[in-house]
């Protein structure tokens, strides 16, 4: 078994990494996967609490990074599902107290063991972005459809081209279908025709989605939600199957001509 | 100012306090002895280097991004941050500038302009070939013309001291004729720049709406004109 290593970023904060990361990690977890995540926010943690194992940590990452305690100790096992771990970030440090190559062999060591390590990047492109880009074999960046967010999903998705580890690929977070047809929202196609790379999932704007957040309880096992059914499928497509987009975007018609786009971009 | 050689005969390192921190100069070399020379060097002098800003010169070595990006994360964790690259390849000047470091310190060194064969065509006859989409953050400097195959994304910069040339999307800024090059043009399949400047005229763009055309901007009564490209008039 080796695992692949996801890098969630996005540049701008706030526009749902970390949620984005606890649900993928729930989604693959329930598809029998075995995944760890790593929280890479060192000083400004919270993947613990969207995932609702906050009161579980004893040891960190930076614990583990500094030989106060084994890289097992420090990986807190979510009982909801089979086979999913998270290493906590630490709260009372920052970012420089994990370099780059602290974080590829901390994922050296954990690469047979797992299928998936997902890290969730901190916001700006400082050294907690680099230390989180370091290990990566995939590089995944969220974006709203807003043009703040897009701009530095651009900025990001060239630095990622410049370390060599291009291309990124694509969430579309927080869509609002009704603020799109009535023209007051970017659309996917906007978002695309700028970004130009892989669109692997759009998640609609959903309330749930906060409420979950707020009570650390992933949407993504709640399977009849809409925002959880699309996290389902973005972890199906990472891992490589065809997931058609889901019907929201259907009905408006413009996905036929965006799968066109998809991959076309797919093809640069 | 302070000079200090280093003890290899071979390989040599020389340091110079600068307005903005510390120039490093590399000799000659291969890239992975002059890297290895380097750190050493620094190994030796911890407590001189710690919480440095350097700038480094790397004479005519072409670099990849990952080399660069290894030798940035080898000196962060020695605790110096890398701000700055100074090389004679627009190559290597290109994938610094891609990384975020700079490419110019802040006293300029004549010797580094480059310098077209002749200098009576220095704009007409030097153009710099980008074969990829600038993204936001990204910027080419270049003295002579540059031509891009790819989109200029918003935020990111392009200068020239000639004519800017963009086979995709115009979204971002541009400055033609940087150095007062009145003559100097902007073209591009679609213009729709954030800001364009050609010698010392601003312009931003209106909202177009409209079918997509190749565009040309140029100066014409102190102003910065657009018009659809017409072959016909051979591009003037």
């Amino acid at each position: 078994m080796t695992a692949t290593i996801v890098t969630i970023s996005s540049g701008k904060g706030g526009v749902g990494k970390t949620t984005t990361t606890a649900n993928l990690a729930v989604a693959l977890a329930m598809n029998g996967q075995k995944v760890v995540c790593i929280d890479g926010d060192i000083g400004l943690r919270n993947l613990d609490v969207v995932m609702g194992l906050e009161n579980r940590i004893v040891y960190d990452l930076v614990d583990v990074i500094e030989g106060r305690c084994r890289l097992r100790q420090a990986m807190i096992r979510d009982k909801r599902v089979p086979e999913l771990y998270l290493i906590p970030a630490a709260q009372t440090r920052d970012k420089s107290a994990v370099s780059p190559s602290d974080m590829v062999r901390l994922c050296d060591e954990l690469k047979p063991d797992y299928d998936w390590i997902l890290i969730d990047c901190p916001a700006g492109i400082e050294r907690g972005f680099r230390n989180a880009l370091a290990p990566a074999d995939v590089v995944v960046v969220v974006t709203n459809p807003e043009v703040s967010a897009v701009r530095d999903a651009d900025r990001i998705i060239g630095l990622v081209e410049a370390e060599e580890k291009g291309p990124a690929r694509l969430i579309i977070n927080r869509l609002n279908p009704s603020l799109v047809k009535r023209g007051e929202m970017l659309t996917p196609e906007d978002v695309l025709e700028l970004l130009a790379i892989e669109l692997i999932g759009i998640v609609p704007e959903d309330e749930n989605v906060v409420m979950s957040t707020n009570r650390g309880q992933p949407i993504a096992l709640d399977v009849k939600s809409r925002a959880g059914q699309a996290f389902q499928n973005i972890a199906r497509r990472l891992r490589g199957e065809q997931v058609p987009f889901m019907d929201l975007e259907e009905k408006s018609g413009f996905f036929n001509r965006l799968s066109k786009m998809i991959r076309a971009a797919g093809g640069n | 100012m302070m000079m200090v050689m280093s003890s290899e005969k071979r390989v040599n390192v020389q340091i110079k306090g600068v307005r903005d921190g510390l120039l490093v100069t590399l000799g000659e070399g291969e890239w992975g002895e002059l890297q290895t020379a380097l750190l050493a060097h620094i190994q030796e002098r911890a407590g001189f280097f710690q919480g440095a800003r350097v700038a480094l010169d790397v004479g005519n070595q072409i670099l990849r991004a990952a080399e660069l990006g290894n030798l940035r994360d080898r000196l962060s964790e020695m605790g110096i941050s890398l701000w700055a690259i100074l090389s004679n390849s627009p190559a290597t000047e290109q994938t610094a500038q891609v990384l975020g470091l700079a490419t110019r310190i802040f006293t300029p060194r004549p010797e580094r302009t480059i310098k077209s064969p002749n200098s009576n065509h220095s704009d007409g006859e030097v153009a710099i070939f980008v074969q990829r989409t600038l993204r936001s953050g990204m910027r080419v400097t270049f003295q002579g013309n540059v031509v891009v195959m790819g989109d200029v994304n918003p935020g990111a910069e392009v200068i020239a001291s000639g004519s800017i040339i963009i086979w995709g999307r115009l979204k971002g800024s541009v400055h033609a004729g940087a150095e007062g090059n009145e003559k100097a043009v902007v073209c591009a399949l679609d213009l729709h720049p954030t800001q364009l400047r050609i010698a010392n005229v601003i312009s931003m763009t209106p909202e177009k709406k409209g079918k997509l055309q190749p565009e040309i901007a140029h100066i014409e009564h102190g102003q910065v004109v657009a018009n659809p490209w017409d072959t016909k008039e051979g591009g003037r």
